[in-house]
């Protein structure tokens, strides 16, 4: 396994920062696209990748965070910084909920995947046909700018804060990597029977994962809705995050630190990249995505960081811990 | 230290296990043989808490732990390895084993310590940053064994840890088993390999579809004639008392 030490991390995180102070306009917004997608990619790889249970359900976060920001602001006239944390809670309290539900009977694999499918799209319907939730029109949140109201006119800083999440991700995966609770998920996706001959709790492990999971990724739903301002259920509880979300963890590396990270840089890099190159042919980026899947499945996968490894691109074994 | 009783397990009519009791006293190499098919991997899940017997009971140190999860038997001192060997196959042989020692303490540094320091006791200290799946079927072996002493546990369960391995590797555990147990840990086996069994255990149990139909030293279960019949089929034990009172 590659494990970056946190000096690296730092330094990409860095060097982000910088990259975002000399963009504007167009590359601007895809940035902060991208590290919204990195942060739920980040969530599913905690779930998906450390723990081995494929969800194809994360939209159910991402949403629970959206509709959390956006709900609470236009509704409850409750402060954007306020309604982010409740966001955030609410992710991990629905991770909880499905994990309960379906860590209680077991399942796992192909079963898991489909149940938080369902999930998923049990919520797109609901807030779809519910007056609360703004319905089939969605929700418009207020232009306020300030830093009180989570928006800002120079959006460099609404960058900024969407990189810190996603240096909590980082952080966050690093310290799986180093301990006890990283070891069990690890654990128990390799061999579930093994880890609890060993005294691994495996039910509470999973809850623990699913919770962390899914206030990551409901981190990313709330800076989605406080970003564009507009949500409805498509958006917010589509599948196509769900599917962005494993996507950039897989392409880019699942279980390892920096894989969502780079996964969803180079999945949105190269649709942008095909869209700008095909005059906007609808659905060329959607093919892109699929021909890299394909290819990094082919040729890589344990996803683009093991590959850039494997290329010797990385710097020669310095990771190993003893 | 352990106490069976009259345990069962019926799988859809099938009565794998039948009102098996044993027990298994503190400090003492305790074994289980029968013939194969004969409910002694069944009668190990059950007591290691795997699966929940149909009748009878488990106590463990004076305790009922029948109804217990796996992984609170474990966390008690109870540790198993499988017969079919089940490693981590994305971690080292370090990690593998440290995975065992995060039971007793949260620290990374410390858990990768000590599994460094059991590995070299079950003579993988050169194997640490090998991968799980790289190692040999006897490593493989040695690695079970280590993540469950990697648990500290007072009550060992051994499933077959010498099956599939040659002579030379067999003679190289036998001390191993012996070792473990002089430190303190209470060991019951499932073994075929007498030569094995009759080394090591003080006690042996005789496990025969589904029933326990001896028990005692292994020199005298191995000359009881229900033992001879349960391996040789039906009226070996008298054809073998005949050839031996011509010899």
């Amino acid at each position: 396994m590659t494990r970056p030490r946190l000096a690296t991390l730092a330094i990409i995180v860095v060097a982000l920062g910088v990259i975002a102070f000399a963009l504007s306009g167009a590359l601007l917004n895809l940035m902060i696209f991208m590290m919204i997608i990195a942060l739920a990619a980040q969530g599913w790889n905690i779930l998906g990748g450390y723990a081995g249970l494929s969800s194809f359900g994360h939209a159910a976060f991402f949403g629970a965070g959206a509709y959390a920001m956006a709900v609470l602001q236009t509704r409850f006239g409750v402060n954007a910084w306020v309604a982010l944390v409740i966001g955030i809670a609410l992710g991990a309290l629905v991770g909880a909920f499905i994990g309960f539900l379906s860590f209680r009977s077991g399942l796992k694999g192909s079963y898991f995947a489909l149940i938080t499918l369902a999930f998923a799209e049990v919520a797109r319907i609901v807030a779809n046909s519910t007056n609360f939730t703004g319905g089939a029109a969605g929700i418009l949140l207020k232009l306020q700018n300030g830093l009180p109201y989570l928006q800002f006119a120079d959006r460099r800083y609404f960058l900024l804060i969407a990189l810190g999440f996603v240096a909590i991700g980082l952080v966050v995966s690093w310290w799986l990597e180093h301990s006890r609770f990283g070891a069990y998920l690890v654990a128990l996706r390799e061999n579930e029977q093994a880890a609890q001959a060993l005294g691994v709790d495996v039910f509470a492990v999973k809850m623990k994962a699913i919770a962390i999971s899914g206030a990551l990724t409901a981190a990313a739903g709330c800076l989605y809705a406080q970003n564009y301002l507009f949500i409805d259920a498509n958006v917010a509880f589509g599948s196509w995050i769900s599917i962005e979300a494993l996507f950039a963890a897989i392409v880019g590396g699942s279980g390892t630190v920096l894989g969502p990270l780079i996964g969803a840089i180079v999945l949105l890099g190269l649709g942008e990249l095909t869209k700008g190159l095909s005059h906007g042919i609808p659905g060329m980026d959607l093919m892109v995505f699929g021909v890299i899947l394909v290819l990094s499945v082919a040729f890589s996968p344990n996803g683009l960081v093991m590959l850039m490894k494997s290329l010797g691109l990385r710097a020669p074994a310095k990771e190993r811990e003893a | 230290m352990l106490e069976v009783k009259a345990l069962t397990k019926r799988f859809s009519g099938l009565v794998a296990v039948d009102q098996a009791s044993l027990s298994v006293a503190k400090g003492s190499i305790t074994g289980l043989i029968g013939p194969n098919g004969a409910g002694k991997t069944t009668l190990f899940a059950m007591v290691a808490g795997f699966l929940q017997p149909d009748g009878g009971s488990v106590s463990y140190d004076g305790r009922d732990i029948t109804a217990l999860a796996p992984h609170v038997r474990a966390r008690q001192g109870i540790a198993r390895t499988f017969q079919i060997v089940q490693p981590f196959e994305g971690l080292n042989v370090q990690e593998n084993i440290a995975v065992g020692a995060y039971l007793h303490t949260p620290d990374a540094g410390e858990a990768m310590r000590q599994a460094a320091e059991i590995a070299r006791r079950v003579g993988l200290g050169a194997d640490l940053a090998k991968a799980s799946s790289d190692l040999t079927v006897a490593g493989r072996k040695r690695l079970e064994v280590a993540r469950a002493l990697a648990t500290r546990p007072r009550l060992l369960l051994l499933d077959e840890v010498l099956a599939g391995l040659n002579p030379s590797e067999i003679r190289d555990v036998l001390p191993l088993v012996r070792e473990i147990r002089d430190q303190g840990v209470t060991i019951l086996m499932i073994e075929h390999i007498m030569q094995a069994v009759m080394n090591l255990c003080d006690k042996v149990y005789v496990l025969s579809q589904g029933r326990m139909i001896a028990e005692g030293e292994p020199r005298a279960v191995c000359e009881d004639p229900q033992v001879i019949e349960a391996y040789l089929g039906h009226g070996a034990a008298e054809r073998l008392r005949a050839e031996q009172a011509h010899a």
